[in-house]
């Protein structure tokens, strides 16, 4: 089920995608605060998200859905893509992280809680935009509808995550546990929510 | 007659809301003052619009165990009916605003961005776009069978992780409404005096009254169009 990491050149693109608006940003802005830092970081891990997260619904052909319908139970082809997806987005985060930190400098004080975030960060989006492109891909619609139907659902947790990471860039701040455990929490309702309604979306 | 008698509650509660709202006697309270009567309808529009998509989402809920179209279509109508007192708890809590946060000595419009940031007005921006998303989602696809159950699987996705946006946003970010400290909304026992209460309680209930019977005549309509369309 694992076995999508063939498609290698989709992984490539998104490096890509990603290198590219960071060197569009270094152009515009050079050395930004820490709060812009922070700001530009998390919309740029969003739109890197929505664009792997998309690739990996909406390039499946309609055969090939088949195929696997065939194949797998509902329950277990969710998970799988979630899973895969995840931990495409924890690599992506990690890289964009370098990235950010060689071209636009390093605000971050406390940089282990800091990485700690921003893998957390990414793994809870893709899995919120993982559920809607497969919500997309059943509509055989593109990623433009994913951003609309996403954006508002994701708020909240950027709105936590950058709080989160507001913390790690000063060293008085302590980066507080209970709101953690918040973001892991809706991780844990999301799985859930995946997989009690995806089977609705599977069968036609 | 007997399945219309809470069509007249409805009308009979409101009138009363007009009455005693305009009325009644109210706590003076300072920058509040008489506009402190707009909670009879300001806070009830919110609260009638959750109730409102609430039961879009029971209904699509049903939808998705049955499969009947007809669950689909009352879904999607309280959906409908929900952004609209979301829209009328915007504009008059535009007014109330203008008269109490507003600073009176800068232009209005540049107040504006500082009250935006108010996590009571994003929670309900967000509401207001899950919706207007679904509604988006629902005309992009021509399939009634995969539209009533696509849109369905997305209005009880949205429905849960609302819920963060309503019930976490509040209580970490710093706000203008008042009663931030303990329960948001729902701790109206301590905010408003009991001389209020008589009339809020009242007030919700008709509110959202109204907006079931307004669903329910688009849900009738919506039966003979779709009638009309198959003959």
């Amino acid at each position: 089920m694992l076995l999508e990491l063939r498609q290698q050149y989709s992984f490539y693109g998104l490096l890509l995608y990603g290198a590219s608006t960071l060197f569009l940003l270094f152009m515009a802005l050079e050395s930004p605060e820490a709060n812009v830092w922070n700001g530009l970081f998390w919309i740029t891990q969003l739109f890197i998200c929505i664009n792997a997260v998309a690739k990996a619904f909406l390039q499946e052909s309609k055969g090939r859905m088949l195929y696997y319908y065939t194949l797998h139970h509902p329950t277990s082809f969710i998970l799988a893509k979630l899973l895969y997806n995840g931990i495409l987005m924890l690599v992506m985060s990690g890289i964009s992280l370098l990235f950010f930190i060689l071209l636009m400098g390093n605000p971050v004080d406390k940089m282990g809680a800091f990485l700690g975030l921003v893998l957390l960060g990414g793994f809870s989006l893709s899995l919120v935009f993982g559920f809607l492109a497969a919500i997309a891909a059943r509509a055989q619609q593109n990623a433009a509808v994913m951003a609309i139907l996403g954006f508002p659902v994701i708020i909240p947790q950027v709105v936590l995550l950058m709080r989160l990471s507001a913390t790690a860039f000063s060293p008085l701040l302590e980066v507080p546990l209970s709101t953690v455990l918040l973001l892991l929490a809706l991780d844990a309702l999301v799985i859930l929510l995946a997989v009690i309604l995806f089977p609705f979306l599977w069968k036609d | 007659m007997k399945k219309h008698w809470w069509k007249i509650l409805s009308v009979c509660l409101l009138a009363y809301t007009f009455i005693a709202g305009m009325l009644g006697p109210v706590p003076r309270l300072p920058l509040l003052q008489e506009t402190i009567r707009n909670l009879y309808f300001h806070v009830c529009m919110w609260f009638s619009m959750m109730i409102l998509f609430t039961v879009s989402v029971v209904y699509a809920i049903r939808y998705l165990r049955t499969l009947l179209p007809k669950y689909d279509r009352a879904s999607r109508l309280y959906a409908g009916t929900g952004i609209l007192f979301g829209l009328l708890g915007y504009s008059t809590g535009a007014i109330w605003a203008s008269y109490t946060w507003a600073d009176p000595n800068i232009p209005l419009l540049d107040s504006f961005s500082t009250i935006a940031r108010d996590p009571k007005l994003i929670g309900a921006a967000v509401a207001l776009l899950v919706y207007a998303a679904y509604m988006v989602l629902r005309d992009s696809i021509n399939d009634i069978d995969k539209r009533a159950r696509i849109s369905a699987v997305y209005n009880v996705f949205a429905f849960v992780l609302l819920f963060p946006a309503i019930w976490i946003l509040p209580r970490i970010l710093p706000s203008l409404h008042p009663g931030n400290e303990g329960n948001p909304a729902l701790d109206v026992k301590n905010d408003i005096s009991s001389s209020m209460r008589i009339v809020f309680y009242p007030a919700v209930l008709g509110w959202t009254l109204l907006g079931v019977w307004i669903t329910q005549l688009k849900i009738r309509l919506k039966k003979l169009e779709d009638k009309q369309f198959e003959s």
